[in-house]
């Protein structure tokens, strides 16, 4: 195996609540290998982006951060501000799901680029602005010399987006973290999106994290996929060990996610196979399984004790006492 | 055949045709810049219990068409008919009265319900409003709803909305929406912003209140998936206008419009590594104040000829009920999937 660009270990996060603890992150590990492209799906609140924006250095103070996430060898859990910043658009950049809020509505595009570029590497003002229009050019923005000069409201969604990477690409990281960032969009503007940031990975040689609830994305798009509930990894496995022909799910609450969306192939008015209730309050963890109040094969086991993430067969870990045989639910 | 035979005896619950609607638009300073035709020359049927779909990118006017729909702004020309009352000539009260058997279902559930009010004055607000019964009555129809809606009226009734998650929330827009027994319910990206597993509950939601209620629906989402699970028929619109109408099997077995394909192609699917081989559409739709002469659509068409440039397609029938509005369209496709879809057993 090659050295991971990306070495998560044992990551934990808490918050403070009401002098409760709440922990949004429990005891998550992972590779991100260099050039590949890595899928982290979960619903709301199962703690995905929590866990990047720990190692991005974007929580509030007080937060409780344990763990080691090491960026090409350098541990980036504990870092002071300033020192995060060093790798903070140099080796590491972001890209959220709200491009409108994300970007300074009252700062034409090109200065917001330019200023990205020249936060982190020394360039004069006009080497800073070719820089930009360049990168313009590298997220396929129409006409870019033109585009420079505009406000972020005369932009479309997919267009903001692409400025967007523009910003995050300014110094050419390493790795790309993409949260929910074609959530927002259109399937036909998801399209572009996504296939635009495979091709820069490609051409750059960047590894990409990105983060979505949408398994289909992660099948489509994905090397290696990491499913998380309530703060936990419950399975991983390359895409193509999942999905597709020969691919087999083995976790129940995966099983569950992809049985609940929506497939074109499904007859019109038939009844999609739901899971009652909600994921558990993360002040006040069941002792088993936490997905077992909502799982249909929860046995007294599952209740019990919690099943810890171990390798079952070569490269697919899941976490659960009564798996699904063969990908089937029975 | 029996059930469209059956379908035609009956009158449509709801009938467009030829809604415009359009809105200026203004530079800054105040300067008239432009008019956009949001809504474009467009007319179709619902017919009672029957859903249909409408999909299609943000700024094709699926939203605006359903708000001209509801008077709400009242659209610029064309008429709609909704059991059997023309709306746009309805004014005041006769209005409100139509009105109560057509409601609406939003994206964003929190921005719908008053964070002040309890769920129980929430979902009684529309019973006050065209007085259905006394207090009691009305105390007893908000349990039945919530009931309805797979909540339980002793645990959800006195909440607030910010004590509910997004899933709660949007039943309990759904249970006020049906309150009144609505004919027609119109779902604006109703479940867009819920997490897969709780959408599914919703949908399921929507079709038992379709099954028990006869409820029909007009169902707007962006997603295609979606909208094939819940709908009868579904259109596609792109720059205000239909560019294709049909049986919703039809229409995603045999797409006929380019744009369909295109739409299709880009569902992310859940084959390892499909997302790498379709081929992505080009470009973005171009401004709606100067929409493209011709088909709207030939800017960003594989197929497009001088002949979309110069003149407008008119919709056109090519299989049962299935209305396409395209000079080239995919029919050798079309053709070629009826061929394997009759030779393969089942």
């Amino acid at each position: 195996m090659s050295e991971a660009l990306l070495a998560v270990e044992d990551l934990r996060v808490a918050f403070a609540v009401g002098g409760r603890e709440v922990r949004a992150v429990d005891g998550v590990s992972y590779h991100v290998e260099p050039g590949k492209t890595l899928a982290i799906i979960g619903e709301s609140g199962s703690g995905k982006t929590v866990g990047c924006r720990a190692i991005m250095g974007l929580l509030p103070a007080g937060t409780m951060i344990s763990g080691s996430a090491r960026l090409r060898g350098s541990e980036l859990i504990g870092l002071s501000d300033v020192q995060l910043r060093k790798h903070r658009g140099s080796d590491l950049a972001m890209v959220f799901q709200d491009p409108a809020r994300s970007l300074n509505p009252t700062m034409r595009i090109g200065s917001q680029i330019t200023e990205a570029i020249r936060t982190h590497r020394k360039m004069s003002r006009s080497q800073a602005r070719d820089e930009a229009v360049e990168l313009l050019r590298l997220v396929r923005i129409p006409a870019p010399d033109r585009r420079y000069h505009e406000y972020p409201h005369q932009l479309s969604g997919g267009m903001r987006q692409r400025v967007m990477i523009a910003i995050a690409l300014a110094c050419r990281p390493k790795l790309l973290i993409a949260d929910e960032a074609t959530t927002a969009l259109d399937v036909t503007t998801q399209a572009q999106i996504m296939e635009l940031m495979l091709e820069l990975q490609a051409e750059l040689g960047m590894s990409l994290l990105f983060i979505s609830h949408d398994l289909g994305l992660a099948a489509s798009y994905a090397d290696e996929v990491v499913v998380m509930y309530a703060g936990k990894i419950v399975e991983q496995a390359p895409a193509g060990k999942l999905f597709g022909t020969g691919g087999t799910v083995r976790m129940r609450y995966t099983r569950a996610l992809l049985d609940a969306i929506p497939h074109i192939e499904r007859a019109a008015h038939t009844e999609l196979p739901v899971v009652t209730g909600r994921p558990p309050d993360p002040t006040a963890m069941p002792p088993g399984c936490s997905f077992a109040p909502r799982c249909g094969h929860a046995a007294d086991d599952c209740l019990a004790k919690a099943p810890a993430l171990a390798e079952h067969s070569p490269g697919h870990s899941w976490a659960c006492w009564h798996p699904c045989e063969n990908g089937v639910a029975q | 055949m029996s059930t469209e035979s059956v379908a035609e005896q009956k009158r449509p619950l709801l009938s467009v045709r030829d809604l415009v609607q359009e809105f200026v638009v203004r530079e800054g300073g105040g300067t008239r810049a432009g008019v956009v035709q949001a809504v474009s020359s467009v007319s179709f049927d619902i017919m009672p219990g029957e859903t249909l779909g409408i999909v299609g990118e943000t700024g094709s006017g699926k939203s605006t068409l359903a708000r001209a729909i509801l008077q709400s702004p009242r659209p610029k020309s064309g008429t709609v008919s909704f059991r059997g009352s023309e709306l746009t000539r309805l004014r005041g009260r006769q209005l409100l009265a139509a009105r109560q058997h057509m409601q609406f279902v939003f994206q964003d559930p929190f921005g719908s319900l008053d964070p002040k009010w309890k769920v129980r004055s929430i979902i009684e607000e529309p019973l006050i409003a065209y007085s259905a019964g006394d207090r009691q009555a009305r105390r007893n129809r908000v349990d039945e709803l919530l009931d309805l809606v797979g909540l339980d009226p002793a645990r959800y009734a006195r909440r607030h909305p910010r004590e509910l998650s997004g899933g709660q929330a949007q039943r309990i827009a759904i249970a006020r929406a049906v309150a009144l027994e609505p004919d027609l319910l119109i779902c604006d990206e109703a479940v867009s912003s819920l997490d897969v597993l709780i959408q599914a509950q919703v949908l399921n939601l929507f079709e038992k209140l379709r099954r028990e209620l006869g409820l029909s629906y007009l169902f707007i989402a962006h997603d295609l998936a979606l909208v094939k699970q819940v709908s009868d028929r579904v259109g596609v619109m792109y720059l205000g206008k239909f560019c294709e109408l049909g049986p919703g099997e039809s229409v995603y077995q045999r797409p006929l419009h380019p744009y369909t394909r295109a739409l299709l192609d880009s569902i992310p699917s859940t084959e390892p590594g499909a997302g790498r081989a379709t081929t992505t559409l080009r470009g973005e739709p171009p401004s709606p104040v100067n929409p493209p002469s011709g088909c709207r659509f030939r800017t960003r068409c594989p197929r497009a000829a001088d002949r979309c440039a110069e003149e407008v397609p008119e919709p056109r029938e090519l299989f049962p009920g299935h209305v396409v509005a395209c000079h080239f369209p995919l029919t050798e496709a079309a053709e070629a999937a009826t061929v394997t879809a009759a030779s393969t057993p089942g």
